[in-house]
């Protein structure tokens, strides 16, 4: 008798999500399925508005990572004004890019994921948490408050608050930033960095007892797509796309994000709300790539910040081609910080930081604009196409997690058909599946947050659709 | 007459006050002090009594009465709060919220709205009323201003400041009840309009996100109508 198992809602990660299992009668996983079961409706209802309100909206994509799409948003208003906006600017939303993937990447590695990666993928689910890990790894837990604290409240002293910050505007910011809060950022960066490296430190030590998890977490070939500088390192605000395959060559150069859509397909599937892009040249599926973390760090030259750079070389030396396997991403994760806040201290150092000519005007001089950065979870493309009057008359929006739908179903897929069998559906087992999920922090509503303590229905169906067995928790 | 005489004794929340025969309620509450919440009226402009924020209850009257167009009247007792005045103007405000679409968060107004403060300041906490969503245009033909329908209270400070002040009379109203609008000429585009001078005051006045300047978008600037008195002012020393 052929089964299914749901796993609804999928917990520790932004949004909600629901996974389901095909068995065949051996008890064998035949299918995965990963379903974003929400629908916001950005790309419709922004139709009518100002271009110029879309940073602000499309911000409220996301309570995670509101700058990512301010960023994104500000850069496609910035090409419907065709202004090159002043320097200072642009390096102004380059700090606060950094500011927030460290917050956002302490809030994935440390609230979500290490709970699994410290008290182990077997631990009772109750156990599993931020909370808990406080009493049992208080160090590190703090560590995971101080550096999302720390991106937070660079973001809030650059542009006014934490959450949904209105700072970044078509043609630049909207205010200069002051000498006081530039020192006082550059003065709470040695502690980040620190915490950081002590980060590094035990996670290299942990990743020992995870060698069954990294050969089947998502561990298999697809391409790579981000975003690298002109001399082809690590790059966050603006760059080119380059496309890498899993042995490392790079197929696609230098790709210009504006022309998307010439390389980026979208393909839907019937069970889930969001769309599978993939790489045009290779079709879909076999066009399927990863971007974020473990994408930027297989296919940068390298990073470009000395701390940075010797984590960076350690990491690629585990293999001689990229690393495949996305339980790396957590690491990635963590030397994306670590460059993040020395690229943020040298951004800041530059003595024209100061200026306050931090803004370009002018009115609609181009009917369609396409702004791309790299968000914590990976490339964000914002494009629009307004009339004569600005008003939005098209708008699409590649969020960073789309971009990895395909490789998320099929390392599902591969956890599965590795960790489920037969009639034993274990927590530990599940949460594997979930946790392979987890490592491409994907956000997927993206502004709910759910951690641990949500209840998790496991259903065993029968082929007519009844009910033969029930797992719950929570 | 003398000066004597032109003078009207009145309680406001038990506190005697006095006022000229000419003055309004809300006028002679705001001189003594005596808070009323308003929201179509702006100091330096005609009354129009269009939102019913400014409800009073008048001893011997049968219903509520606006404070900024009722005269004052000799012997008259007004109280401006009372549980059942507070009951009708958190109605008031959320009829204004659920008629149109007012979404703070992502408006440009935000933190410098005058219905959001009145919001806040009267302590509206929900809105019972189901939301209308309207489906209404924006008008961003002009090139420094636009319009936004979804976010307008029909408070008409637009059309008074442009005819009163200004005397361009650019702005008007169509239609009826909630499905009016503000409108430049005979609904020409505002960026078509013959008659605006593009001097900006519709802009000033106005109390929410309607009418806004296009850079100054997510600048959280403040909108300046306290220069009107001064405006009304020239314009009555003119010959």
């Amino acid at each position: 008798m052929s089964r299914t198992i749901v796993i609804d809602p999928v917990t520790r990660l932004e949004g909600h999500g629901k996974i389901t299992l095909r068995l065949d009668e051996a008890g064998v996983v035949q299918d995965a399925m990963f379903h974003v079961t929400q629908l916001r409706g950005f790309e419709k209802f922004c139709e009518g508005r100002p271009f110029y309100e879309m940073p602000n909206i499309t911000a409220r994509v996301c309570g995670i990572c509101p700058v990512s799409h301010l960023i994104a948003s500000s850069k496609a208003c910035d090409a419907i004004l065709a202004v090159k906006i002043p320097p200072v600017a642009a390096n102004l939303r380059r700090v606060l890019n950094l500011a927030q993937l460290i917050q956002s990447h302490a809030l994935s590695f440390f609230y979500l994921s290490s709970p699994d990666l410290l008290l182990g993928m077997d631990a009772p689910p109750e156990e599993r948490n931020i909370l808990h890990l406080a009493h049992t790894h208080p160090s590190i837990a703090a560590d995971g408050v101080a550096l999302r604290q720390f991106g937070q409240r660079v973001i809030e002293l650059m542009a006014g608050r934490r959450i949904h910050p209105g700072w970044t505007l078509p043609g630049g910011v909207n205010e200069a930033l002051n000498a006081e809060k530039r020192d006082q950022i550059l003065g709470m960066i040695p502690a980040a960095v620190a915490a950081i490296q002590r980060t590094l430190g035990w996670f290299r030590d942990a990743t020992e007892k995870f060698s069954a998890e990294i050969e089947v977490f998502a561990n298999f070939p697809t391409l790579f797509l981000g975003t690298i500088d002109d001399r082809g390192l690590a790059e966050c605000y603006d760059g080119s796309l380059r496309v890498i395959d899993s042995e490392g060559n790079i197929i696609a150069g230098e790709l210009e994000p504006a022309r998307y859509a010439e390389y980026i397909g979208e393909a839907t599937e019937p069970f889930t709300y969001m769309k599978f892009p993939y790489y045009k040249p290779l079709g879909y599926p076999g066009g399927t790539y990863r971007v974020g973390p473990l994408a930027r760090l297989n296919l940068a030259g390298r990073c470009d910040t000395p701390l940075a750079d010797v984590e960076w070389r350690r990491f690629r030396a585990m293999s001689p081609r990229p690393l495949l396997s996305s339980f790396h991403y957590h690491q990635a994760r963590l030397i994306e910080m670590l460059h993040a806040a020395e690229k943020m201290e040298r951004v800041l150092a530059d003595k024209g930081i100061l200026d306050k000519h931090v803004r370009a005007t002018a009115s609609v001089n181009s009917l369609e604009g396409v702004g791309a950065a790299e968000a914590p979870r990976g490339t964000l493309i914002h494009h629009y196409k307004v009339d004569e009057n600005g008003l939005i008359v098209w708008a699409n929006l590649i969020i960073a997690t789309g971009h990895n739908n395909a490789a998320m179903n099929r390392g599902i897929l591969q956890v599965a058909r590795h960790y489920v069998q037969g009639d034993e559906v274990k927590e530990g087992m599940l949460n594997r599946v979930e946790a392979v999920v987890r490592t491409f922090d994907p956000c997927l509503s993206c502004s709910t947050h759910a951690m641990g303590q949500m209840p998790l229905t496991v259903e065993v169906r029968a082929p007519n659709g009844s009910l033969v067995r029930e797992v719950r928790r929570g | 007459m003398s000066p004597e005489a032109n003078i009207r004794t009145l309680t406001i929340d038990e506190v005697d006050v006095s006022a000229r025969a000419d003055q309004t309620i809300l006028e002679a509450a705001r001189e003594h002090n005596i808070a009323i919440p308003t929201l179509c009226h702006l100091e330096g402009l005609s009354e129009v009594g269009a939102c019913r924020l400014c409800l009073v209850e008048v001893k011997g009257a049968r219903r509520l009465l606006p404070a900024c167009v009722t005269r004052v009247e000799e012997g008259m007792e007004v109280t401006t709060h009372s549980p059942k005045i507070d009951r009708y103007r958190t109605m008031v405000l959320e009829l204004f919220f659920a008629e149109r679409n007012h979404v703070c968060s992502v408006c440009v107004a935000n933190g410098n709205c005058e219905l959001q403060s009145l919001a806040l300041r009267l302590g509206m906490t929900h809105v019972e009323i189901p939301y209308q969503y309207p489906q209404l245009p924006v008008d961003a033909s002009h090139p420094r201003f636009t319009v936004d329908h979804n976010r307008c209270v029909l408070c008409t400070r637009c059309v008074r400041v442009c005819g009163e002040i200004e005397g361009a009379n650019t702005w008007g109203v169509m239609g009826r009840g909630a499905q009016s609008l503000v409108i430049t000429d005979l609904k020409e585009p505002w960026g078509q309009s013959e008659t605006c001078t593009s001097c900006g005051k519709c802009v000033q006045v106005c109390p929410t996100g309607a009418l806004f300047e296009k850079n100054r978008a997510g600048m959280r600037t403040q909108k300046h109508p306290e220069f009107l008195p001064y405006l009304r002012i020239m314009r009555e020393g003119e010959p």
